[in-house]
């Protein structure tokens, strides 16, 4: 059993090895010389505003935390998996009633809003960054 | 060849530890502390609790390190100077800490060589994985389902308060 996880551990190091070793060996070879315009963030032809520590919308950490809930229902279904099918039918519906309630959950917080996203007003967005695109166009 | 491993997740365990209180930005120490997880669910691993390493890899290294890493970014620590304020403070609190640790695990591994070496479990060479969830689904059937329904307050908490803090966005 304990062998098993040699596999896992065989590809971590692989994987992380030739990552590494990759990085390693193009930094022998690729010309080195940078200037502001090469090192600024890649907006797509925009003009960068700001850094990119800024303060995130509260509404992200509500989706982080509705994460947290189903990540821990999928950690209590994991030795599930593993037995299921020694269970059969009896196995198929203790699974289904945990989902079930947990169903239950999910449907409020999407009555509720909560997973609504949230978007920018149009208006606020024409006003702000469309518009002087348009009057240089006209 | 288990001694090799065990010395070099160890060896990841504490440097990512160290690199987590030594970095500047606290979002370079959150990803520190996620490779510290990582090894530690190896250890797990070493020591045949798979399901421990995987609630390790999945709860912690997942969900709980994307809650700091949101908190972080919203208060808005990313940049170096937020934390330098509350650096010196801490210090002595620390070497305490520290100390008291290094004492209980002195002692620990002291009472650990009176006892002698440890008796080899059979019920530790068997898959656990199985043995657990037999046990969770037949034994322990009613706590399962009713973790679940703790989940489930969790969720509707988190609902109402988000619900009462912005009212405005229905």
């Amino acid at each position: 059993m304990l062998l098993d996880y040699a596999n896992v551990l065989l590809f971590l190091s692989v994987g992380s090895f030739f990552i590494v070793f990759n990085l390693f060996l193009g930094s022998l070879f690729r010309p080195d010389n940078p200037d502001p315009e090469k090192l600024s963030t890649y907006e797509c032809g925009e003009e960068p505003v700001g850094g990119s520590w800024i303060q995130f919308n509260i509404r992200f950490y509500v989706v982080a935390l509705d994460f947290i809930i189903f990540d821990v229902e999928v950690v209590l279904l994991y030795p599930w998996a593993v037995v299921a099918q020694e269970f059969g039918w009896y196995g198929f519906g203790v699974a289904f009633v945990f989902i079930f309630i947990l169903l239950l959950g999910l449907a409020f917080a999407w009555k509720k809003g909560t997973l609504e996203w949230v978007r920018p007003k149009v208006d606020r967005f024409r006003d702000t960054m469309t518009r002087p695109l348009v009057e240089e166009a006209a | 060849m288990e001694t090799a491993v065990f010395y070099v997740l160890a060896t990841i365990a504490v440097a990512s530890a160290v690199l987590l209180v030594l970095f500047r930005n606290p979002v370079y120490s959150a990803l520190s502390l996620v490779a510290t997880l990582f090894a530690v669910a190896g250890l797990f691993v070493l020591l045949n609790a798979y399901f421990l390493a995987a609630v390790q890899i999945i709860v912690y290294a997942g969900a709980v390190m994307v809650l700091f890493l949101f908190v972080i970014m919203l208060l808005n620590l990313g940049h170096s100077e937020a934390l330098e304020s509350t650096v010196g403070r801490y210090r002595l609190t620390g070497v305490i800490f520290l100390c008291a640790l290094l004492v209980a695990q002195l002692t620990a591994v002291g009472t650990r060589q009176l006892r002698g070496p440890v008796a080899e479990n059979e019920a530790l060479r068997t898959e656990n994985v199985q043995t657990l969830g037999k046990l969770l689904y037949t034994d322990f059937l009613f706590p399962f389902e009713v973790a679940s329904i703790i989940l489930l307050v969790a969720l509707i908490g988190v609902v109402v308060l988000v619900k009462r803090e912005t009212p405005e966005t229905t």
